[in-house]
């Protein structure tokens, strides 16, 4: 692997690791499986993408994204705790509206960023190598996510978020409303998703409108992969796990693609991680069945 | 202080199986009390309880709890009032939360909760000394998931945390019915000593009619919804067992044979 591929890759995984952190908070945190995140992601792109080319400043535009994907994450909560719509079923509601909005909002399947001012224009060309400047950038947010969402987690709020999705029974006898804290949760975590699209537009130079595809997938993949490696030992613990799954992940796609005698072109990927998934979800049945006997 | 008036509630209502599982119960319990509830299965009992918590709404009649109706309030919205005890003991804690954790969160049951860190100085001094005065040795483990300890552990845990934060009434839904014998004991030992350390309103179902007179200041029985015995003071203190499964037999006119009900 060429140490451009390399670094290509981190990159990736690291605009990615946003995705994990936001599957991490619905999946593990609120017991909510969310499939939103594939509508999210283009979503935070375009938002990002569209405002861009407009003029706005960047940093404002990618605020914005992060605004449209926590209203689509509150829409997909409402819709099923205040109608009691199964989880899955509501996202993926949301999930298929949202490639209409998208298009809406973008115009056209796909907007290029090329020559325009992005978050990361003030870093280019000051001595470091664009292919580094951009995983050294996403290194710096992606720690200060961690640490966010951390902190968020211990606090008296996030404790009552995270009994929400343990015991709801529990946490409404201790006076939370679940109802309120499962949609600010979904809702964060698409924040997030949008986040890592917006972030994807800008350093790739572009925002495409099927770029969702199999986001939660890779989400996934990126969570179960991290706590594969880093079996939890605090909170803080298991979402920089995430990350590194996130990475990880990422890594090991890219040394499959260059490995020729394995014949993998870039369109197997989504079959390679479904079955990646699959094959980490059943693996534990596996080992305790092991130990039982 | 709390008071329950003229309480109905009806299950399936207008259907084949409707079922009245409580017919007008008015109770009052003063601030300080310790009411045993006993009674047979289906006797209202848990309807009862699940009626104060906010699980239940009732059909008509009203819950007046410190001088609030809470009648039609959701059990989140009266949590600030209303500690409890549930009969399952992974019922009242997180397993997958530390235990500091599970004693955070009760500590501000019914409060307001922000963005402070749930585990600050102070709380977490005082949830370690909470624990440690248990003598099991758990103020060295506050870091261990929940879900990794007995079920004696967890419900004396969950006692601990019904009484971090103030409420009006202490609710125990036979807390100690899945717990084996020397647990029980262990649990109900510390029921007492808290109830009279915090001076607590308390209402705990039980099925055992010792403890419903050992415990506590009241006795109440029910039956098919309705209070058919209520007795304080002198004229408990001389109720024997006996008296109480001859008074239980009279209510239900049949034998007891096939019920859970324990004597002793």
């Amino acid at each position: 692997m060429s140490s451009f591929a390399f670094f290509g890759a981190v990159e990736l995984g690291l605009v990615y690791a946003f995705v994990a952190i936001g599957v991490y908070l619905s999946f593990r945190v609120l017991d909510f499986p969310d499939l939103t995140v594939d509508g999210s992601f283009p979503l935070g792109a375009g938002c990002a993408a569209v405002a861009i080319v407009a003029g706005w400043n960047p940093w404002l535009a990618t605020a914005l994204a992060m605004a449209a994907g926590a209203l689509a994450g509150f829409a997909t909560a409402f819709v099923s705790v205040r109608f009691r719509i199964l989880h899955l079923l509501a996202s993926i509601l949301t999930m298929i509206a949202l490639f209409s909005i998208n298009l809406r909002i973008m115009g056209r399947p796909n907007v290029a960023l090329l020559n325009q001012e992005t978050v990361l224009s003030p870093f280019y060309g000051r001595g470091l190598a664009d292919h580094l400047v951009r995983p050294l950038f996403l290194l710096v947010l992606v720690a200060l996510a961690v640490a966010l969402v951390a902190a968020f987690l211990k606090s008296d709020l996030g404790l009552a978020m995270r009994a929400t999705g343990a015991n709801p029974r529990m946490a409404r006898a201790q006076g939370v409303r679940t109802g309120l804290h499962v949609m600010a949760g979904v809702a964060l975590s698409n924040a997030l998703v949008a986040l890592a699209g917006a972030l994807f537009a800008q350093t790739n130079g572009f925002a495409d409108v099927t770029s969702g595809l199999g986001t939660i997938v890779v989400g996934l993949a990126a969570v179960i992969v991290g706590e594969t490696l880093l079996p939890r030992r605090s909170i803080a613990l298991a979402i920089a796990a995430c990350v590194a799954g996130s990475v990880l992940y990422r890594l090991a796609v890219q040394l499959a693609l260059n490995l020729d005698v394995l014949g993998l072109q870039a369109s197997d990927l989504n079959l390679a991680t479904a079955l990646l998934v699959l094959l980490t979800l059943i693996l534990p049945r596996f080992r305790k069945g092991a130990s039982a006997a | 202080m709390i008071s329950v008036e003229s309480l109905a509630v009806v299950f399936n209502k207008g259907t084949p199986l409707e079922r009245r599982a409580l017919r007008g119960v008015s109770l009052a319990v003063a601030s300080g009390e310790f009411c045993c509830v006993i009674g047979s299965n289906g006797a209202g009992k848990s309807t009862l309880l699940g009626a104060i918590a906010g699980d239940v709404l009732p059909d008509s009649g009203r819950i007046v709890l410190a001088g609030r109706d809470v009648s039609r309030l959701p059990a989140e919205a009266r949590a600030g009032l209303v500690a409890r005890v549930f009969q399952d003991p992974l019922a009242g804690s997180c397993g997958a939360l530390t235990i500091a954790e599970n004693l955070a969160l009760a500590a501000a049951r019914g409060q307001r909760r922000g963005l402070a860190p749930a585990l600050g100085r102070a709380r977490a001094e005082t949830i370690r000394t909470r624990v440690a005065e248990l003598g099991i040795g758990l103020e060295d483990r506050l870091g261990v998931p929940m879900g990794s300890l007995s079920g004696g552990q967890r419900q004396a845990l969950s006692l601990v945390m019904a009484t971090l934060a103030p409420s009006s009434i202490v609710l125990l839904d036979e807390h100690t019915a899945a717990l084996d014998p020397a647990n029980a004991e262990f649990v109900l030992d510390l029921t007492r000593q808290l109830a009279e350390r915090f001076s607590l309103t308390v209402l705990m179902v039980t099925h055992s009619m010792r403890q419903a007179l050992d415990l506590g200041t009241r006795t109440l029985m029910l039956h098919e919804g309705e209070i058919v015995l209520d007795m304080t003071g002198a004229e408990r203190a001389s109720l024997t067992v006996e008296d109480l499964v001859e008074r239980f037999r009279t209510a239900r006119g049949q034998e007891l044979a096939e019920d859970r009900l324990l004597v002793g």
